[in-house]
């Protein structure tokens, strides 16, 4: 068994970002604590087959990742957004700039974000898509760490955070729509 | 704005709009070949509908993971610590 010590030295570093990420899976403080110490000391269990000199830190994000999916995933979440095919590439940007409205448009939709917002539209994502966009934009590991993390060929992975990322922009949508930085959808139907 | 647009040009650097906006998400994750990665840029510096986008997309990344970052608490620092000597003193 690994000195426990040593262990909290390498691994605790890591402690912020994991338990961020394991907010977004679990969608709870509660079952974040929890997966998180799980995750701690099976890393803890596991870590005389961790080989010094690579990435520990993927390697605990994986541990994370494979038992959120194990243990947790299965608790029912609020409403997804699932109907990713239709969303164009860009979409946000694309409405923003589109929308006949100040060449501004696009910083002011950016300075008006307000994190429950944002927060609110990663939820709302996929669980794979979500997963992939917080370990891509969020963590910022490669495409082939996160194939690694999540077991999936980088294809996958690619279309995983490519389609996640229009997911969450045509969720942002609305907010834009409120401040007047896009038509609102109601407004397009009508007219 | 009349100018906020796709500027339609292929130019020097080989790529065109379709293919830099169709390309920026790798573009910005740092997953392109050096050669890509220099024609890209060249595009995204004389062409300010796709260097806006991305610029957007740089932004909004940003702003995401700036939301998304969380602070482990002490509490649960102090209960971990707690199971991996228990963990240890068991072994």
């Amino acid at each position: 068994m690994a000195d426990p010590t040593r262990f909290e030295e390498d691994a605790l570093v890591f402690a912020d970002a994991l338990f961020g990420a394991a907010i977004r899976m679990t969608g709870n403080q509660a079952d974040a604590e929890d997966l998180l110490q799980e995750t701690y000391l099976k890393a803890y269990r596991a870590y005389d087959r961790f080989q010094a000199g690579t990435n520990l830190r993927a390697w605990l994000f994986r541990i994370l990742t494979n038992t959120y999916i194990s243990s947790y995933r299965s608790r029912q979440r609020g409403p997804q957004f699932t109907d990713v095919d239709d969303v164009e590439d860009l979409y946000l940007y694309k409405r923003l700039t589109a929308s006949g409205m100040s060449r501004s448009a696009e910083d002011a939709a950016l300075e008006r974000l307000t994190a429950p917002e944002v927060l609110a539209a990663l939820d709302a994502l996929p669980e794979q898509f979500r997963i992939a966009v917080l370990l891509s934009d969020v963590e910022q590991f490669s495409y082939q760490e996160i194939a690694e993390i999540t077991d999936v060929p980088i294809g996958t992975v690619m279309s995983r955070i490519h389609r996640g990322r229009k997911a969450l922009q045509k969720t942002l949508e609305p907010y834009a729509a409120d401040q007047g930085l896009v038509p609102s959808t109601r407004d397009a139907k009508e007219g | 704005m009349a100018d906020h647009q796709p500027c339609g040009d292929d130019g020097a650097s080989g790529v065109d709009c379709n293919e830099t906006l169709a390309t920026l998400y790798t573009y910005l994750d740092g997953e392109l070949t050096d050669e890509k990665r220099r024609a890209i840029t060249a595009h995204l510096d004389k062409c300010s509908y796709c260097g806006d986008a991305a610029h957007f997309e740089a932004e909004l990344r940003a702003i995401v993971a700036d939301c998304a970052k969380a602070r482990v608490p002490e509490s649960l620092l102090t209960r971990i610590r707690d199971t991996l000597a228990d963990e240890a003193r068991s072994a």
